[in-house]
């Protein structure tokens, strides 16, 4: 009986481990890859020079074009979503009828299923030639219209998670509004949604988080063209838009050119990190709150 | 009872003759009556993929057990290939360097160069640019050299009559024959380009880029134009050079086979490693990619060699095998 447990056990362990190991082996792989990179290219030049043209004959190390396509494609993600995943949030939460909430959340989630290469071809396809009516001058790849569709993805992430945190509000807040007069519509957005407050913000976070990784779609219709800019109608290139490019292409093993897409990689790593980081600070101040 | 007999009589004389056969076929391998098999392995140029893959895929119906890999690690990534012996055949969307001639002599490869078709780049722009209907060799250096990098970014640039707005450029990926040619032949050195344009290996990506932008502009394989000419507007380029034809000239068959579409028409090559060319099944599929290429390489979309052209190429693969077997 007793080694029976004790080997059960090792098998839990064994399978927390490989989660760690994987973990581990990854940063590894980065780090080792990376850090030849930067004893050929200076942390000063990969941080600060604005171009970023390692395929080509004349050579810049900058990462910030990159960065700023990721940041530009993930902020008009998070301005589509964030507004409406709080409003579904606190519509489930305070309006919507008991029914209808259990029949609709399950379809919200159906958002988050759907392959991100199809959202790449809609975002393409479908959205650009629409926003191209508003815009005459919009090009064929940009950041708007991959941004909008990824914001569309990362709804359900933030309503889901937002609902929880207003669902965690002690009754006796809500009822208190009630209590003093205040329609259903200040108890929610003056008292329901500032008390969950922290939910919120982590679960922004970890949407934001999702976006800065996310591939397929902007690799599809963001265009693969680093530029520094914050025009989001014209084609720009993401952090992972430029590893998927260099893994499809032809560059060889180990050269420069090679080792770029780890140091590319680690500057992912490092930003959705601090991300997942500010958002588990988030949370535990969160839990004490109510506690 | 009878009858299992017979049946096992009959497997068992089967399964014998299958022996018999298999043993003789290994003696007699050599000899042109029978099946020739064997594994050619080919690679290089996507440009030239289409033609070589539509020539192994009638070949199979010829000799189906010959078996035939055909890849695309683009020409530069193929001559690497070539020159270590990795592989018996290199598509090439142009000529084989001297270096690339070097490594090859060093590893004691030797080969020879066919020419099996012509194809054209194509310079284009959106439907709805109505400005730009030619541009010279000169304006295109301006346009692509690495000094426009950060510099020349608006239309009005390059002409100033043209509008004050963005351009968007669009090309193959650096690995690419392709992105070799125009690069040498537009800016006059092979690989050098400005960085921040769109780079794709995926033409795909380079037709839906520039036929969705009314600002951009891209170049490409004549053969991936004239699929999407509905949806893209082709320029003429004038290279200055009037005695092969003066002016704006756009490309066509009839533009790149007489060399009036100067600079950026091109002969596409096969290279045979001269090892792989003593193998019979090499040299039965060479001569049946020389009998059918045309034909195939007009129905991809590139441009076939004219009679004369074709005869001469097979000349100059009957001497090579002659070559082959001469006693050394």
């Amino acid at each position: 009986m007793r080694s029976k447990e004790k080997i059960i056990e090792g098998i839990l362990l064994l399978c927390a481990g490989v989660s760690i190991l994987t973990t581990i082996g990854i940063l590894w792989v980065l780090i080792s890859e990376s850090s030849a990179f930067f004893l050929k290219v200076p942390l000063s030049e990969f941080l600060f020079d604005t171009q970023w043209t390692p395929l080509f004959a004349e050579k810049h190390f900058g990462i910030l074009p990159l960065l700023s396509g990721t940041v530009l494609t993930s902020f008009i993600a998070i301005m589509v979503a964030l507004p409406v995943g709080l409003t579904i949030a606190v519509y489930l939460n305070e309006y919507a009828p008991k029914g209808f909430r259990k029949f609709i959340k399950p379809i919200l989630e159906v958002l988050a299923a759907i392959p991100t290469v199809v959202y790449g071809y809609f975002a393409l396809m479908v959205v650009t030639p629409f926003l191209q009516q508003i815009f005459p001058q919009m090009a064929g790849f940009n950041a708007l219209s991959p941004g909008i569709v990824m914001g569309i993805m990362i709804i359900p992430m933030i309503s889901s998670l937002s609902e929880d945190a207003l669902f965690a509000v002690p009754k006796s807040l809500r009822e208190a509004s009630y209590g003093i007069g205040a329609t259903r519509f200040q108890t929610s957005f003056k008292v329901l949604v500032p008390a969950a407050s922290s939910g919120i913000i982590v679960s922004v976070i970890l949407a934001i988080s999702r976006a800065v990784g996310e591939t397929m779609i902007v690799a599809i219709a963001a265009g693969q063209q680093p530029r520094l800019t914050f025009n989001p109608l014209v084609p720009v290139e993401t952090i992972t838009t430029y590893i998927v490019q260099v893994s499809l292409g032809d560059v060889v093993q180990g050269s420069l050119e090679y080792q770029t897409i780890f140091a590319a990689g680690i500057a992912l790593f490092i930003l959705t990190f601090i991300l997942n980081n500010i958002s588990f600070y988030v949370k535990k101040k969160f839990e004490e709150k109510y506690e | 009872m009878t009858k299992s007999n017979h049946m096992n009589i009959k497997t068992i004389l089967f399964a014998l003759s299958v022996i018999f056969l298999s043993a003789c076929g290994g003696n007699t391998g050599d000899q042109s009556g029978d099946q020739l098999q064997g594994t050619i392995k080919i690679d290089g140029s996507s440009t030239v993929y289409p033609i070589t893959e539509a020539v192994a895929e009638e070949y199979r119906s010829v000799e189906p057990k010959v078996k035939i890999s055909v890849a695309l690690s683009g020409t530069g990534g193929g001559f690497k290939k070539f020159g270590r012996s990795e592989i018996d055949i290199n598509d090439a969307s142009r000529a084989i360097k001297s270096q690339e001639v070097e490594f090859a002599t060093s590893n004691n490869v030797h080969f020879v160069e066919l020419t099996v078709a012509f194809d054209g780049m194509a310079v284009v722009v959106n439907p709805q640019n109505d400005w730009c209907n030619d541009m010279t060799v000169a304006e295109l250096k301006l346009l692509w050299s690495p000094e426009a990098q950060g510099n020349i970014m608006k239309w009005n640039q390059i002409r100033p009559e043209w509008p004050d707005q963005e351009v968007h450029l669009f090309g193959p990926g650096v690995e690419s024959g392709t992105y070799d040619y125009f690069t040498e032949a537009i800016v006059g050195k092979s690989h050098s380009s400005r960085g921040d344009f769109t780079a794709s290996e995926d033409d795909n990506v380079l037709v839906q880029g520039v036929a969705s932008d009314k600002n951009a502009l891209g170049f490409f394989g004549f053969a991936y134009y004239e699929e999407n000419s509905n949806k893209l507007k082709v320029i003429g380029i004038d290279d200055g050079d009037d005695t092969n034809g003066s002016g704006p000239i756009k490309p066509s068959i009839e533009t790149v086979k007489n060399k009036s579409y100067s600079p950026l028409g091109r002969p596409l090559f096969l290279y045979v490693n001269s090892d792989a060319g003593k193998r019979p099944e090499v040299q039965s599929f060479i001569q049946f990619y020389l009998d059918n290429m045309n034909e195939l390489s007009e129905e991809v979309g590139f441009i076939p060699l004219s009679a004369a052209e074709t005869s001469n190429a097979k000349s100059v693969w009957a001497a090579f095998v002659a070559s082959l077997s001469a006693p050394e």
